[in-house]
């Protein structure tokens, strides 16, 4: 097991590097940060103090080399725009993203698994072809679409909800959250549910297809023939073997929105790293890109340990090889 | 005898289809006494696992047990609520299915499963269920059964498994057993050991036994009746030696035929000719018309009916052999 983790760990590394240093010459490639940051009509002599202080002046190898030695120091560089630490920049602007990502996430599998169980049991059933025919139109129309006709529904015409912005917070272990107030509430439930959307109707066609085929097996049957009472063949006999897809799914999902849940930042005005991404790509803020990539490799190789170790939860047959792999 | 456990009258089983109406179960009727063991033969899709599953009620849509009753120590099961049908079913009439790789629930251990048997029927606390479990195992043949009921079922190989469904179904002292085919996955030692261990078992308890099979030697060894089942019908009933020795129906006549012991050495087998017929379209005649050596124009136009032979055989048959008794 201890063998396993550093060699995970190992593989997180060597990813973070590459990537690290993808981004660091592609985004020098892209275009020169000091023509957008230097204000054009600050003379020379002022520019190239500027360009001094960021390091700009020296050839990208050199600027690179720079780079290394700061990360040995856990120092990923200096945002150009915001003249603070890329990491703590990253840092400050993560807890909101997360708090939007978990509750949307949460809603999906709160919602998505009954749904699913039911359309896949029964296939036949009117309400099961109403939910199979929401979740098409939950993947298929665009996800900013979606977060409009939010808008436009519970804040404009119903005025139930506020359209943006994060509301109200308070610190939890020092972290600024949403969700402990009703006022940060109000402003994440929409969010959060342009994020479910999508996502719910994932895990509703995974649960639906695995049920309806799980349905069928013989160790079904054969728990009903023990007289097992129909919840427990349900939430136990059924439900434990259609979780691998779903968690799998859901592993990746949580990845994606974490790292890019951009759209719905933009589109509800929710102050996460999405947003900040977007706005550093826009002017070249390369420490804050690459620190912010690095974050985002670490945190799909943390979701993806957490999926395999639900996997051998869930699954005995995977235990007896995960000591090998 | 003794009033019969299960006594099962004009039992009718049929499926919706597309193409129209299956009767997969005809005018079924017979009666198991205490400690007695019906061998239930015929091939596939001869309606003998549905008449098992149609006695513990567990016949899914599109299907539906039509008419007949079926009469449990003197109660019929037809007119038993859905909750009093799950409190019988495991408790009083125990199943055990044919491919033991698959009737275990994969992703639970073997203890789980079987003390949730034991529990949704009897108000025991987890550790006596558990006493319960390990001891039905140890009556099995299974070795250290404490150790091996924390196993997982892919932990286990297929004659373990089957031991282990054995031992579920023996748990909780049935009053009627149906084993649908439960040796025929195994290779023959494990087969033999498997019969004698449950024939021995049986007896002590006088627990009736249902067993389908398409094996007529497993029967002529295990069986003291057995009925002939062709395309929903049982054709021919009896004792199990005077059956055997002296078949009736044509249909009989022909699976004892291509037993390759029943022969002489370096003689041809005889197989029955043709296939099973299709249930959507039976010939208006007996069924089995189209395969008899016997067929005459009576066969091919009217359906024989079930005929007592007196010594408790009955036939379905308008040329049947001679039977000396």
């Amino acid at each position: 097991m201890l063998a396993y983790l550093i060699r995970r760990f190992g593989q997180a590394f060597l990813v973070m590097a590459v990537m690290a240093a993808i981004v660091f010459f592609g985004l020098y490639a892209v275009g020169n940060p000091v023509d957008l940051l230097i204000n054009p009509e600050a003379d020379l002599a002022e520019q190239e103090e500027t360009i001094r202080r960021l390091g700009l002046d020296k050839p990208v190898h050199v600027q690179f080399g720079y780079f290394l030695g700061g990360l040995t120091q856990g120092d990923l560089g200096t945002s150009f725009v915001h003249n603070r630490p890329a990491l703590e920049l990253i840092l400050s602007r993560l807890p909101a993203t997360l708090e939007l990502a978990f509750l949307g996430i949460l809603l999906a599998v709160i919602l998505g698994i009954p749904l699913g169980m039911i359309a896949g049991l029964k296939p036949d059933a009117p309400y099961s072809k109403v939910i199979m025919t929401g979740s098409v139109i939950g993947f298929s129309t665009p996800n900013f679409w979606q977060g409009l006709m939010l808008i436009m529904l519970f804040a404009v015409f119903l005025g139930w909800l506020p359209a943006g912005g994060r509301g109200e917070t308070v610190d939890l272990f020092g972290i600024p959250v949403s969700f402990l107030t009703w006022d940060g509430l109000g402003h994440l439930i929409l969010p959060a549910i342009n994020v479910a959307i999508f996502k719910m109707s994932l895990v509703i066609r995974l649960t639906r297809a695995g049920a309806s085929e799980v349905a069928l097996q013989d160790y079904v049957k054969y728990a009903r023939a023990r007289g097992l009472s129909p919840a427990r063949v349900l939430g136990v006999h059924i439900l434990k073997n259609i979780m691998i897809p779903v968690v799998t799914v859901l592993g990746l999902e949580t990845g994606n929105v974490i790292a890019f849940a951009v759209v719905t930042e933009t589109v509800f005005a929710w102050p996460g790293i999405g947003k900040l991404l977007i706005d550093s790509i826009g002017l070249l803020d390369r420490p804050v890109v690459v620190a912010y990539l690095m974050l985002t490799v670490f945190l799909f190789v943390m979701i993806n340990l957490v999926v395999d170790i639900a996997y051998s939860i869930l699954d005995p047959r995977v235990r007896v090889k995960r000591g090998k792999s | 005898m003794s009033d019969p456990v299960l006594s099962v009258r004009n039992l009718v089983t049929q499926f919706e289809t597309r193409a129209g109406i299956v009767t997969a179960v005809d005018d079924v009727s017979f009666d198991v006494g205490p400690g007695e063991v019906l061998g239930l033969v015929g091939e596939s899709g001869s309606g003998k696992t549905i008449t098992g599953f149609s006695i513990l009620g567990l016949i899914d849509k599109p299907g539906r047990i039509a008419g007949g009753q079926i009469v449990l120590n003197g109660q019929d099961l037809r007119q038993l609520s859905p909750p009093d049908l799950h409190k019988l079913r495991g408790d009083r009439v125990a199943m055990i299915f044919q491919d033991p790789m698959m009737t275990l629930n994969p992703v639970l251990r073997i203890d789980t499963q079987m003390i949730e048997t034991i529990r949704a029927h009897r108000d025991v606390s987890k550790a006596r269920a558990r006493e319960m479990a390990i001891e039905a195992l140890g009556l099995v043949g299974i070795p250290s059964p404490a150790e091996r009921v924390r196993t997982y079922p892919h932990e286990m190989s297929g004659g373990m498994r089957q031991r282990v469904v054995i031992a579920i179904a023996l748990m909780l002292e049935p009053d009627l057993i149906i084993a649908d085919e439960p040796t025929t996955a195994l290779d023959v030692t494990i087969q033999s050991q498997i019969l004698s261990e449950m024939q021995k078992l049986l007896a002590e308890r006088q627990t009736a036994l249902i067993w389908v099979t398409h094996d007529l030697t497993v029967v002529a060894g295990l069986a003291h009746r057995v009925a002939v089942m062709y395309a929903g019908k049982i054709v021919e009933q009896g004792p199990v030696d005077a059956l055997l020795d002296h078949p009736a129906h044509p249909y009989t006549q022909g699976l004892i035929a291509s037993i390759p012991s029943s022969v002489p050495r370096g003689q041809r087998l005889v197989p029955i000719k043709g296939m099973t017929p299709s249930l959507i379209n039976l010939p208006k005649g007996c069924a089995f018309a189209p395969r008899c050596p016997k067929t005459s124009d009576q066969c091919l136009s009217a359906r024989p009916e079930q005929e007592n032979l007196g010594s408790a055989r009955t036939l379905r048959c308008f040329h049947p052999s001679e039977v000396s008794s």
